[in-house]
C-alpha cells in the first residue's frame, strides 16, 4: 500500500496502481486519450503527463507504477505547459470538422480542448490527410481525425482477441488499419466506436441520425443474448437510435456485442402494428383488438382445455410469461413450455440450469471444460472473459463440439458425445485434469442439451462435477450456458409442462395429430411452424416472423425496447428493462394483452396493473425479489441416466448475427452476415 | 595525446588481420579464463573503478548499469544485449570495430555476459551493415571453432553462446527497448519505462543493452586494471574514446584519443584541420546529429567530454564530430537533421509525431526566409513542447539540433526572413 502526496493530499492506494491513479483518488483530473482501464497500457499520447519530485522530466502518469513517499504535482506550470503542448500536437493535424462529426458533444478531444487547448492554432503548414480504411458495416472511418491512442487496436488484440487491427507506418504516416480492409472478424467489433476518443471511428448505420444532446437515454437490459448486458439505449421521438453499454463490472464490464448495438434497426422493420385475422382464403388481414379477441374466445370455448397449449418465446420478458402461464393455469391446461429448442432442462433443481459460477467468477477458474457450445456466438461478451482468464494464466481449456475458433487456444475434444462418458468415469487426461484443478468449470451449451439424449448428458455431467469436486462450499463451477434471454426467468417460474402436461415436442406432435387443437405462441418464433398447420394458432408479438405467418389471429405486442420487463440472465440474476419508446401503432404490452383477454373469456386475471403482477410474480417466485443479484442455487440431482446417441455435439447456435425476430429484421445484421460471409469466401478462394 | 601503448584500439584502420590470430596477436583472447575466473562481482567492480561511461551517447556508467542487473538469475535468463544499430548521423566507430576488431567485441560479449550471469548474448547489427555483419559473423563462427564461444567458453567453464542479428535500417532502432522490441520480432517502438531492461527486457527477462565500443574495450580494461582506464582523461570522464571527426576538414577520420582532448587540437592533429584553416569554421556538432551545434567562439577552448560539453549546453553523445565551415548553409544543415528526425520518427507518442514534422515544415520554410521573425519564437516554442515529453529520447533528439541553431544562429535565420520579405515587398 504504497503512500503518496498528490498536490500536497496524502493518499494510500493500491499495490500496483499508476500515479494516475493515485492523482484521481487524490481527486486530480488526469486528462488522457490512450489510457483505458481495461486495455494494456499504452503511454502514447502523453495527456496525463504529470510533475514528480526529482524527476527531471514531467512523467506519463498513466505508465508510472504509484511507489512509496512519491511527491506529485498536477498543477505546477511545468505540467500546464505539457498538456497544453501535446493538446496542440493532437491539434495540428486534426481537421476542425467538429460541425460534421459525429463524435461532436461526446468527444474527448473536444472536451479536453476547452480545459487544454489554446483559442487559436499557431500552426500554418497543411495538415495531414489519411485516406479511409474500409472496417465492415458497423464501423464508419474518418481516419484523418485518427489520434494514434491505440485503444482500438488493443481492444481488438487484448480483448476481442482477433489481428485484425493494427497501426503501420512510422511517424506522422502511421495509420490505424484492418491492413486488407476487410470486416473486422470479431462480434465485439463496435466497441472501438466508444473506445475512441475521437470521430476517427464512429457508427456507421447511426451516420449522422442524431446527436447525443437530442437523444432520451434510458438504462436498459440487452435480450440479444442470455447474458444480460447492461445497456443504455438512446431514443428520439418514439424510435430507438441506438444502444450503448452501462458499466456492470459483475456481468459485461463496458462492452456490449454487435448484435446488442446494432439489431435495434430491427426494430423499425417487419412489425405488427395491428391485429390480424386469418380470412377464409387463407391470408390475414387486419382486424380491431375486438374481433381478434371474440375470434380467440369462440375457438377457446369449442376447445378442451387438454387440447390447448402455450409457447413462450426466447425474448419474452418475465411479466407476459407469468400472465399467460396464469391464464393457462386458469384455463386448465398443463400443457406450456419456454423451452422452444426442447433443451432438456428440468425447472426442479434451479441450479441446474444456472451458469452457477456467475460471469465474474470465470477470472477465478483454472480449468475450464466447454461442451456443446460455441461461447463465442452465443455471449460474445463472455467469451471475452474466458479469454482473459487465458491470458492471464494460460488457463487449460477444452472444447467439446463443433470446432471453432473461440479467440483463445483449446483442446478440442472432438464432436463425439461418448467423450463425455469417458470424462465423467474419469478415465479421460481432461479430467484427470479437472480433478486435479482447484476450480474446474464445465459450460454446457444448448448444443449439448436440446439433443434427444439430453437427459443422459445432463446425469453424466453431474456425474463429472461430483467426481471432480467441482460444487463445494466455496465454488460451484458447474454451468449452464443459455442464449435465450427468456429462458431462465421460464424456468424459474416453472413455464414447463405441468402435470401430464406436453413439452414443445410433445405440443408440436400433438398439433400435428390433433391431440392439441389450440397452441398459443408468445414471441415464439424458433419452431417447426409447418407442423401447427392444423391447430388454431393465436401469435403474440412484435415480429412478422415465422410466428406470424403460421397464425389464425395475431395480437401484436411490444418488443423489449418498448415494456418495462423482468429478464433473468442465465447466472439467475433478475435485472429489471426499461422502456425506451412506445410500441407502434396499436401494439400493447404483452401482458396487457393477456389480462385484456382473461377479461374477454370470463377468467379475469388477479392483477389490474404491472405493480400488482410484479408482486404475485414476486410471491411466487421470491428470487425475482432480488433485482441485480445472483442468488446461489442449491446444488441437487438433477439428468436420467440413459443411452447416448450417436449425432455429433454441435453448438448452441450456429451463427450470430441473426437468430431473433429483431436481428432477422435488421438491416444491419443482415449486411454483417454477408459482409463475414464474403470475407470468408474471399479467403477460400486466396 | 594518447600514447601507443595505451590504444585500446590498435586494428582499427584495419592494416591488421581482422581474424583470430591476428586479433590474438594484437592481446585479444589472451588468457580469457582468468579474467572470468576473477567471478561476476569483481568484473562488474572492475569496471565501476575504470569509470568507464557508456559509449552509445548517454554516457551512462558501465559498471553501474551491469550492477543493476540481479544477482541471483531466477526463472528467467538473463541476457546481453549489444546495441550495434549505430545510425547516428556523423558517427561511424562501430563500424570500424566490427570490421577490423571484431574479436574484442566477441570476447567483450564474453566478459560482460559472464559479469551479469548472462549465457546469451545478442547482438543486433543495423541492416545497411551488411559486410560488417558478414566479418561478424565469420568472427564470431572462429570463436566457436576454437573454443572461445559456446559450452565451456574459453575454457572458463561457463557456457556461452553470441548470436547476430541484423536490423531493418530503423534509427529507432538503437534505442534500447525499440531494439530490444525489435529483436522480439516485433515493430521497432520504444517502450515504456519503468519497468527497465535489466528488470524486464528481452522476452521479459533481465537483460542489458550496451554499445559496442562500451563491450568492446571492457576485456582490455579487466586486463589492464580499472585504474589503468581511470588514469586516462579527466576526472568522471575516463579513459580512451573513438571520435568520428567529418564533414569540412582536410582528413576525415576515425580516432582513439583520451577523453577530455581539446577540440581544437583533436582536429589539427589528427583531421588535417578545418578546410581552408581554423578560421574558416563555422560550427561544429560535436556528438552525432542529435547534439546542439557550437558557433567557433565555444568550439576554440572545448574539450572532449561528458561534462564540459554538457555545460556548453551541448553533449559528448556519440563523438561523432560533424565540423562545417564557412561555406555550410547551417540553417539547411539543421533543416536537413529536422527531416532526418521527422523521417525517423516511429510515430508512436505525440509530440514526437506531430512535433517533428511541424518543426521540419516550418524549418525548411526558415531554410527560405519564408517564414515571420515571431515564428523563430514558436519554432523554440515547439522544440521545447516535443523536448522531455515524449516516451525515448528522439523527440529530444530531434528538438536540441534546432534549439542549438536558434540559440546560435537566430540573426542568420532573421537575415534570411527579412530578405525574403524584402523581395516579396518589392514584387508587390
Amino acid at each position: 500500500m504504497p503512500k503518496l502526496t498528490v498536490d500536497g493530499i496524502e493518499v494510500d492506494v493500491e499495490d500496483g496502481a499508476t500515479v494516475l491513479q493515485a492523482c484521481e483518488e487524490a481527486g486530480a483530473e488526469i486528462p488522457r486519450f490512450c489510457y483505458h482501464e481495461r486495455l494494456s497500457i499504452a503511454g502514447n499520447c502523453r495527456m496525463c503527463l504529470v510533475d514528480m519530485e526529482r524527476a527531471p522530466k514531467p512523467i506519463a502518469s498513466c505508465a508510472m507504477p504509484a511507489g512509496e513517499g512519491m511527491v506529485i504535482s498536477t498543477k505546477s506550470e511545468r505540467v500546464k505547459k505539457a498538456r497544453e503542448g501535446v493538446m496542440e500536437f493532437l491539434l495540428v493535424n486534426h481537421p476542425l470538422d467538429c460541425p460534421i462529426c459525429d463524435q461532436g458533444g461526446e468527444c474527448d478531444l473536444q472536451d479536453q480542448a476547452m480545459g487544454y487547448g489554446h483559442d487559436a492554432s499557431r500552426y500554418a503548414e497543411n495538415k495531414r490527410a489519411v485516406s479511409e480504411k474500409y472496417m465492415g458495416p458497423l464501423i464508419k472511418t474518418v481516419m484523418t481525425r485518427c489520434i494514434h491512442c491505440t485503444r482500438c487496436v488493443r481492444f481488438s488484440t487484448e480483448v476481442a482477441g482477433v489481428t485484425d487491427l493494427g497501426a503501420i507506418g512510422r511517424g506522422e504516416n502511421v495509420e490505424i488499419t484492418t491492413y486488407l480492409e476487410k470486416t473486422i472478424a470479431s462480434e465485439l467489433s463496435a466497441n472501438v466506436i466508444d473506445l475512441c476518443p475521437v470521430g476517427a471511428l464512429t457508427s456507421r448505420p447511426y451516420a449522422f441520425v442524431a446527436r447525443p444532446w437530442e437523444l432520451i437515454k434510458v438504462e436498459s437490459i440487452d435480450v440479444m443474448d442470455a447474458m444480460g448486458a447492461n445497456i443504455r439505449i438512446d431514443a428520439r421521438g418514439n424510435q430507438v437510435m441506438r444502444v450503448l453499454p452501462r458499466l456492470n463490472e459483475d456481468i459485461n464490464e463496458e462492452w456490449i456485442s454487435d448484435k446488442a448495438r446494432y439489431a435495434i434497426d430491427g426494430l423499425r422493420r417487419q412489425r405488427l402494428d395491428k391485429p390480424y385475422l386469418r380470412g377464409k382464403d387463407g391470408r390475414l388481414h387486419p382486424a380491431s383488438w375486438d374481433d381478434a379477441f371474440t375470434a380467440i374466445a369462440a375457438r377457446l370455448k369449442k376447445t378442451k382445455a387438454d387440447k390447448m397449449a402455450a409457447i413462450a418465446g426466447d425474448q419474452i420478458d418475465g411479466e407476459a410469461m407469468f400472465a399467460l402461464k396464469s391464464l393457462f393455469d386458469k384455463l386448465g391446461s398443463p400443457h406450456m413450455d419456454c423451452r422452444q429448442d426442447g433443451a432438456k432442462l428440468s425447472a426442479k433443481t434451479r441450479a441446474s440450469y444456472l451458469f452457477n459460477t456467475t460471469i465474474a467468477g470465470i477470472d477465478e477458474a483454472d480449468t475450464i471444460l466447454i461442451i456443446g457450445s460455441n461461447p463465442r456466438i452465443e455471449a460474445p461478451v463472455m467469451n471475452a472473459r474466458i479469454r482473459r482468464n487465458y491470458l492471464h494464466g494460460r488457463t487449460p481449456i477444452a472444447h467439446l463440439g463443433t470446432a471453432a475458433d473461440l479467440t483463445y487456444p483449446v483442446e478440442h475434444l472432438g464432436d463425439d458425445i461418448s467423450v463425455l462418458e469417458q470424462l465423467a468415469a474419469g478415465k479421460h487426461t481432461f479430467a484427470k485434469l479437472m480433478k486435479k484443478a482447484k476450480k474446474p468449470m464445465v459450460i454446457i451449451g444448448m448444443g449439448a442439451l436440446r439433443r434427444a439424449d439430453g437427459q443422459a448428458v445432463m446425469a453424466l455431467m453431474h456425474q463429472l462435477a461430483e467426481t471432480t469436486n467441482m460444487v463445494n462450499k466455496d465454488w460451484n463451477g458447474f454451468n449452464v450456458l443459455h442464449h435465450a434471454a427468456a429462458r431462465v426467468a421460464g424456468l424459474d417460474m416453472g413455464f414447463v409442462p405441468g402435470k401430464g402436461g406436453k413439452d414443445v415436442a410433445g405440443i408440436l406432435d400433438g398439433a400435428a395429430k390433433g391431440a392439441i387443437d389450440f397452441v398459443w405462441l408468445l414471441g415464439a418464433d424458433e419452431l417447426d411452424t409447418s407442423r401447427l398447420e392444423q391447430a388454431f394458432v393465436v401469435y403474440q408479438g412484435h415480429h412478422g416472423d415465422k410466428g406470424a405467418q403460421c397464425a389464425d389471429v395475431v395480437l401484436p405486442g411490444a418488443a423489449w425496447a418498448e415494456k418495462d420487463g423482468l429478464y433473468v440472465n442465465f447466472e439467475g440474476r433478475p435485472q429489471m428493462a426499461r422502456r425506451a419508446a412506445f410500441p407502434p401503432g396499436d401494439a400493447r404490452e404483452d401482458w396487457a394483452i393477456i389480462r385484456a383477454f382473461s377479461e374477454r373469456i370470463n377468467k379475469t386475471l388477479s392483477f389490474d396493473n404491472l405493480a400488482e403482477l410484479r408482486e404475485e410474480m414476486v410471491a411466487g417466485v421470491p428470487v425475482f425479489a432480488n433485482l441485480d443479484e445472483v442468488v446461489p442455487a442449491k446444488w441437487g440431482k438433477f439428468g436420467k441416466s440413459g443411452k447416448l446417441k450417436g449425432e455429433p455435439v454441435e453448438a448452441g447456435l450456429a451463427t450470430f448475427y441473426m437468430t431473433c425476430a429483431i436481428s432477422r429484421a435488421s438491416e444491419t445484421m443482415a449486411e454483417c452476415y454477408s459482409a463475414t460471409k464474403a470475407d470468408k469466401s474471399v479467403m477460400a478462394a486466396e | 595525446m594518447l600514447a601507443d601503448k595505451d590504444r585500446i584500439f590498435t586494428n582499427i584502420y584495419g592494416w591488421g588481420d581482422a581474424g583470430l590470430k591476428g586479433a590474438q596477436a594484437r592481446g585479444d583472447w589472451d588468457n580469457t579464463k582468468a579474467i572470468l575466473a576473477r567471478g561476476h562481482d569483481d568484473i562488474v567492480e572492475e569496471m565501476k573503478t575504470s569509470g568507464l561511461r557508456g559509449r552509445g551517447g548517454a554516457g551512462f556508467p558501465t559498471g553501474l548499469k551491469w550492477s543493476f542487473m540481479p544477482k541471483e538469475v531466477g526463472a528467467r535468463p538473463h541476457y546481453l544485449v549489444v546495441n550495434a544499430d549505430e545510425s547516428e548521423p556523423g558517427t561511424c566507430k562501430d563500424r570500424d570495430i566490427i570490421r577490423h576488431e571484431p574479436h574484442k567485441l566477441i570476447e567483450g560479449c564474453l566478459v560482460a555476459g559472464f559479469a551479469m550471469r548472462a549465457h546469451t548474448a545478442y547482438i543486433y547489427i543495423r541492416g545497411e551493415f551488411f559486410n560488417e555483419g558478414k566479418v561478424l559473423q565469420a568472427a564470431i563462427d572462429e570463436a566457436y571453432d576454437a573454443g572461445l564461444l559456446g559450452k565451456n567458453a574459453a575454457g572458463s567453464g561457463w557456457d556461452f553462446d553470441v548470436y547476430l542479428q541484423r536490423g531493418a535500417g530503423a534509427y529507432i532502432c538503437g534505442e534500447e527497448t525499440a531494439l530490444i522490441e525489435s529483436l522480439e520480432g516485433k515493430k521497432g517502438q520504444p517502450r515504456l519505462k519503468p519497468p527497465f531492461p535489466a528488470g524486464v527486457g528481452l522476452y521479459g527477462c533481465p537483460t542489458t543493452v550496451n554499445n559496442v565500443e562500451s563491450i568492446a574495450v571492457a576485456p582490455t580494461i579487466l586486463r589492464r586494471g580499472g585504474a589503468w582506464f581511470a588514469g586516462l582523461g579527466k576526472e568522471n570522464n575516463t579513459g580512451t574514446k573513438l571520435f568520428c571527426i567529418s564533414g569540412h576538414v582536410n582528413k576525415p577520420c576515425n580516432v582513439e584519443e583520451e577523453m577530455g582532448i581539446p577540440l581544437k587540437e583533436l582536429i589539427e592533429k589528427h583531421a588535417g584541420g578545418v578546410r581552408g584553416g581554423w578560421d574558416n569554421l563555422l560550427a561544429i556538432i560535436p556528438g552525432g546529429s542529435s547534439t546542439p551545434l557550437m558557433p567557433k567562439e565555444v568550439c576554440e577552448t572545448m574539450t572532449m567530454d561528458f561534462d564540459a560539453l554538457r555545460e556548453a549546453g551541448t553533449g559528448l553523445g556519440t563523438a561523432g564530430i560533424i565540423v562545417m565551415d564557412k561555406s555550410t548553409d547551417i540553417v539547411r544543415a539543421i533543416a536537413r537533421l529536422s527531416y532526418f528526425y521527422k523521417h525517423e520518427s516511429c510515430g508512436q507518442c505525440t509530440p514526437c509525431r506531430e512535433g517533428t514534422g511541424w518543426m521540419w515544415r516550418m524549418m525548411d520554410r526558415m531554410v527560405r526566409g519564408e517564414a515571420e521573425i515571431h515564428e523563430i519564437e514558436t519554432l523554440e516554442q515547439v522544440t521545447r513542447q516535443v523536448e522531455g515529453h515524449t516516451i525515448c529520447a528522439l523527440g529530444d533528439a530531434a528538438a536540441w539540433p534546432i534549439q542549438g541553431l536558434i540559440k546560435h544562429f537566430r540573426p542568420e535565420i532573421e537575415r534570411r526572413i527579412m530578405a525574403h520579405q524584402a523581395v516579396t515587398n518589392a514584387a508587390e
